[in-house]
């Protein structure tokens, strides 16, 4: 059984690594990602929100749900260290006033 | 728990210092149109003046800038002006987010310009509450018998 697991492991990681030779270089001009949907955002982004920065249009804009659930997951991670750390503490000090 | 640590050259140069990161921190959230910058980084720089506060002053004095009970809010707020920008597009009939459906009285573009402005400034107030939330969880707060001897080192600080 544990064999086979580690076999299974093998074999996939073998198998990502063959499929990862045929993504496209870095920064090539050529790939899917880089003449499709790049070239609409850089040439319509002035345009369609008046703003010349395009990172921020992209962003807060073309990709803003994705940026609300950054804000999301920063805030979560706000209110996780407030429940576990405030909790703590003030579940010691009633310990400590018995 | 951050207590006093009284060193005159510290406090008068973040009394210099603090100012201008919070004016440098509006001019990245507000240029983030034309800039670099945006709510996440004006967000940090805003944080990061509060902090200094608090190392410098200590947790009590500080209070006065910023205090604790206000982050977790603030961070709430943040998050509200968010997802009330998204919504108010979408109850106009638009899709979430879709900010050329937000009900004032702009051409689409513009309209989009200021649903960025719009979010930018609620995401610097949640990044900005949410660190200053976190230093405050680990250095322990502002617990209530602090709060007592609020005054007695308001007089030390006087003589």
């Amino acid at each position: 059984m544990r064999k086979g697991l580690k076999a299974l492991l093998i074999t996939m990681g073998l198998l990502m690594m063959y499929a990862g030779t045929g993504l496209p270089h870095f920064g090539d001009p050529q790939a899917p990602a880089a003449t499709h949907v790049s070239p609409h955002y850089i040439t319509n982004a002035y345009h369609d929100a008046h703003t010349p920065n395009i990172v921020t249009v992209m962003i807060a804009d073309y990709r803003s749900f994705d940026t609300f659930g950054e804000i999301v997951v920063v805030f979560t991670a706000g209110m996780a260290c407030f429940l576990l750390l405030r909790a703590v503490r003030g579940h010691r000090k009633v310990k400590a006033d018995d | 728990m951050i207590s006093r640590d009284q060193s005159v050259i510290v406090e008068i140069s973040i009394r210099v210092m603090v100012p201008v990161i919070q004016i440098f921190a509006f001019y990245v959230i507000f240029h983030g149109h034309y800039s670099p910058g945006g709510g996440f980084q004006g967000g940090a720089l805003l944080a990061g003046s509060v902090l200094l506060q608090r190392v410098v002053l200590g947790q009590q004095l500080s209070q006065a800038g910023f205090a604790c009970k206000l982050a977790v809010p603030l961070g709430a707020l943040g998050v509200m002006i968010y997802l009330g920008t998204g919504l108010l597009a979408y109850i106009q009939g638009g899709n979430f987010l879709q900010y050329d459906e937000i009900p004032l009285p702009f051409d689409a573009h513009t309209l989009r310009n200021i649903g960025i402005l719009l979010v930018e400034v609620g995401v610097a107030f949640a990044v900005m509450a949410t660190l200053i939330s976190i230093f405050d969880d680990l250095s322990g707060g502002q617990s209530e018998d602090d709060s007592e001897s609020l005054d007695e080192v308001g007089e030390e600080t006087m003589t």
